[in-house]
């Protein structure tokens, strides 16, 4: 890791050819040697940042979309209906405004690191000060450093480089490996008081208590579930529907992360209680799950709570959170993660019948002898208010990130529903410029009730048709939304229904996504609201809100 | 004097139309791209230099040639074909009745490109325009700065041992795509469509660079690391195979924004358009003087609300041309 040719005045252009070279490479292998090379050659501040930056820790924004917006029309001159316009053609802010601004008119450029710190201390700036640093950066950077700069104030790197893309390149930089790495960075770090030396040393690392374990995740089952093997190797779990969760008490302190590498502790104080009762150096695996009378709770109600800042004690007791514990990955301090399953179910089995606390519960094992009965079980996964089944090897170790072989889930059929299109809108990312988002509606007495949106399930193929449909079609000629003749029907799936005061149709939909363009049936032939609102009776809970 | 019917832009008094969609008696035709030049008319009437090109692809059809500038009196109405900058042969269609001047641009872009013959404003009352890139957001580098950016990423992938295929519209684009490349003088290997545009635009007498017909069954390592011209319908295809491995890259206007370069999933997009850009839009619309304007096919509802802004009256018109295949 040593520094070549560290100039920190090319940070900006390096940075932008990097997110240049890994959103048009269509190989992982090209991306690979895309992050090796910036790595190696960009300033090790600059660098320190990109792993911030693609790991999803986005610095606080200091320049609000709004502001952005009105100084772009005002350089421009545009009418500001004209930017709004080309805004949802390009479908992305930040490389609007990269794309319409006049060229610059000088030429330097400073690291990301710079930018980035200025963007900070702009916080508790008056407007005009904001204003003049943003101008100032425009009329400095080309156009593609622009996109990037604009894409450092809106947020969201998403280029089309994983987690585990990051992983392995940093891997091979430091020569460590892959799972050391994935646990390196992830957890609590500040990237303007870590450098790269001190993220990537694993000593650093254990003065951090909070830092959790990179999540083992899975795909879903391929093929006949026979050829698993003998059904006596495997054990499975309901897959529950809340959110994945590493629960981790160390050094008298309690951490709640989610899957997502968000620290949520402070979301959900009902497991404080748990601080006491729980030994040190203990790190669980399992699910945030709201729970009433010892049965679990759909989403919707899961959802009420996410995204709050201050929960009231009303919604304390509408939603009352869980912990469905499903493995163990730290025992006293110590990494258990290589131990098979088996041991560590029963370790796990044995905690949670010591600890006995009423937020604690085991996630309950699905007993069964041959593959055939696991089926029969699946099928009545709605029962049980899961949305599949889980299966582990009994003696898998815990792995790191998605991988194939030892853990397998097997999701219930998806609910479907033909419905009509009504509304579509241009889409974002590799769908710029394309009408792909959609909204559907049922048929509710002689009348179309919009109950749904959905933007994925179509092939490439049928999204181009679909968008010659709308762009032929539509009704309206200004603003995001088009209004279609209600002509095209789709069947949609969703994993799960719930009743919705918010919705005009009444409910809420989990998951919604196309199954299939019903090119064979009319608008005569959808689904009406009355069989939305009988599978709501048949497998929707509580109301949602 | 020029109405819009169901079979396409029509000159009532000369009892003519400007690039039908559907079959008609007479057809004066812009140029070249199947959207503007269909089959089936019985008499064309287009640039000499798009004639040869009607033939290749319309197959045996009567046509009458006009060159730039001269002018052709058809039941009184004084017709003339003006230079549109697009590709080879493509025309403005002036139409002049009883002191009332109309142009149809076709398509147009106004930069010259050494090769389609260069833009030339003709002041009129009425001016049709095409809007294919209608946004602000659309505004090109030029020509030389995408030239020597495809000839370095050629180069780099060479070095690297890959062939470069660059996929084109076999008529205008791939024509500019090889004169860019025969500065790096080495064989250019072009797909079946463009090798025939080529040949037939070479026989009629333009000094353009002669391609390499693909080998059926090329010796092993022979087209390795190789150029390639070929049109956008041959990615994906097995023929791609020939060449070894290969970086593949698309030249097209709609580069100009990520998520359409990235939704083609090539290895890199050249912003290399045969369209005028915001700015030229603009540029040619002011340069006709003319006092009221027909958007086509693009995006006409921003771009005539904006010149309607500006003081210059203007309508958006269906019609059945553009696709973004052919850009």
């Amino acid at each position: 890791m040593e520094p070549k040719s560290r100039n920190s005045n090319t940070g900006m252009r390096l940075f932008a050819e990097l997110v240049q070279q890994l959103g048009s490479s269509t190989k992982t292998n090209d991306k690979l040697a895309a992050l090796l090379s910036y790595f190696e050659t960009a300033p090790e501040a600059d660098s320190i940042w990109v792993i911030a930056l693609f790991t999803g820790r986005r610095p606080k924004r200091t320049v609000s979309s709004t502001y952005l917006r009105e100084w772009c029309i005002e350089q421009t001159g545009l009418p500001g209906w004209l930017f709004e316009e080309s805004y949802h053609t390009v479908g992305d802010l930040a490389e609007t405004i990269a794309l319409l601004l006049p060229p610059p008119t000088q030429e330097s450029s400073h690291s990301l690191q710079t930018y980035l710190e200025a963007l900070q201390s702009l916080s508790n700036q008056e407007v005009e000060a904001k204003k003049s640093f943003v101008l100032q950066a425009w009329d400095e950077l080309n156009r593609e450093e622009r996109f990037v700069f604009n894409k450092l104030i809106t947020g969201g790197f998403r280029i089309g480089v994983s987690q585990q893309l990051l992983v392995q390149a940093l891997a091979k930089l430091a020569k460590l490996e892959h799972s050391q790495v994935a646990y390196l960075i992830s957890g609590q770090w500040d990237p303007r008081q870590t450098s790269l030396q001190q993220l990537l040393d694993s000593s650093f690392a254990a003065t951090d208590f909070s830092k959790p374990y990179p999540f083992y995740l899975c795909y879903p089952v391929e093929g006949a579930l026979a050829e698993l093997g003998d059904p006596a190797e495997w054990q499975a779990e309901w897959k529950w529907d809340g959110i994945r969760g590493q629960l981790i008490k160390r050094n008298g302190e309690l951490f709640v992360w989610s899957r997502g590498e968000e620290l949520i502790t402070e979301k959900f104080p009902e497991y404080q209680g748990l601080l006491q009762s729980l030994p040190d150096g203990l790190v669980l695996d399992g699910e945030i799950l709201p729970v009433m009378e010892g049965k679990p709770m759909p989403f919707a109600l899961l959802q009420t709570r996410i995204g709050r800042k201050n929960i009231t004690k009303k919604q304390l007791e509408a939603a009352p959170i869980h912990f469905f514990a499903y493995d163990l990955l730290e025992w006293e301090g110590t990494d258990w993660r290589d131990q098979p399953l088996e041991q560590r179910r029963a370790k796990l089995e044995a905690l949670v019948a010591q600890v006995q606390h009423p937020k604690l519960l085991l996630s309950p094992m699905v007993i069964f002898d041959t593959w055939e009965e696991l089926a029969e079980l699946r099928s009545r996964s709605r029962e049980f208010v899961a949305e599949g089944i889980m299966l582990k090897k009994k003696d898998s170790v815990y792995q790191v990130g998605r991988k194939r072989g030892d853990w397998w889930k097997w999701k219930t059929d998806p609910m479907t529903i033909d419905a009509v299109l009504i509304y579509a809108q241009k889409g974002h990312g590799r769908r710029s410029n394309l009408y792909t988002d959609y909204t559907f509606a049922v048929r509710k007495d002689d009348k179309l009730l919009a109950f749904t949106k959905a933007y994925s399930g179509l092939t490439d193929k049928e999204l181009l048709e679909v968008d010659a449909f709308v762009k032929r079609t539509a009704l309206e000629k200004f603003g995001p939304v088009r209004t279609v003749p209600a002509e095209l029907v789709f069947e949609i799936a969703f994993e799960g229904i719930a009743a919705s005061s918010r919705h005009k149709s009444g409910v809420a939909l989990r998951f919604p996504r196309i199954l299939r363009w019903r090119k064979d049936k009319t608008v005569n032939e959808i689904n009406t609201l009355d069989d939305l609102h009988q599978l709501l009776q048949q497998f929707g809970n509580e109301k949602a809100d | 004097m020029l109405s819009f019917t169901p079979s396409g832009i029509y000159c009532q008094p000369g009892g003519f139309y400007i690039d039908p969609w559907k079959p008609v008696e007479k057809a004066v035709i812009t140029h070249a791209h199947s959207d503007h030049a269909r089959w089936g008319s019985n008499h064309y009437l287009c640039h000499p230099d798009t004639a040869p090109l009607l033939q290749l692809r319309l197959g045996p059809v009567e046509v009458q040639s006009l060159a730039w500038g001269e002018q052709l009196d058809i039941n009184g109405v004084r017709v003339s074909l003006h230079p549109a900058g697009h590709i080879i042969g493509s025309s403005q269609v002036r139409v002049e009745y009883k002191g009332e001047v109309w142009v149809v641009s076709g398509d147009y872009k106004v930069v010259s490109d050494g090769i389609s013959g260069s833009f030339e404003p003709v002041p009129c009352h009425h001016f049709i325009t095409e809007s294919t890139f209608g946004l602000p957001i659309y505004q090109w580098e030029d020509q030389e700065i995408i030239y020597q950016q495809i000839r370095q990423w050629v180069l780099d992938n060479q070095a690297a041992g890959y062939s470069s295929v660059l996929l084109a519209y076999s008529l205008g684009k791939a024509q500019r795509v090889i004169s860019c490349l025969s500065e790096l003088e080495q064989p250019i290997y072009a797909h079946g469509a463009i090798a025939n545009t080529q040949e037939t635009l070479i026989q009629s007498g333009w000094n353009l660079t002669p391609v390499v017909r693909v080998p059926v069954e090329p010796n092993r390592n022979q087209l390795k690391g190789s150029i390639v011209v070929a049109p956008p319908s041959a990615d994906g295809s097995s023929w791609l195979k020939k060449f070894g491995p290969a970086k593949v890259a698309v030249c097209s206007g709609w580069m100009q924004v990520r998520g359409n370069a990235r939704r083609r999933n090539v290895d890199a997009g050249f912003v290399l358009s045969d369209h005028a850009d915001w700015n030229g839009l603009i540029t040619a619309v002011k340069a006709t003087g003319a006092s009221s304007v027909y958007v086509t096919h693009g995006f006409q509802a921003a771009f005539s609300r904006y010149l309607t802004e500006q003081g210059i009256e203007a309508k958006e018109i269906q019609t059945d041309y553009g696709t973004e295949e052919q850009e």
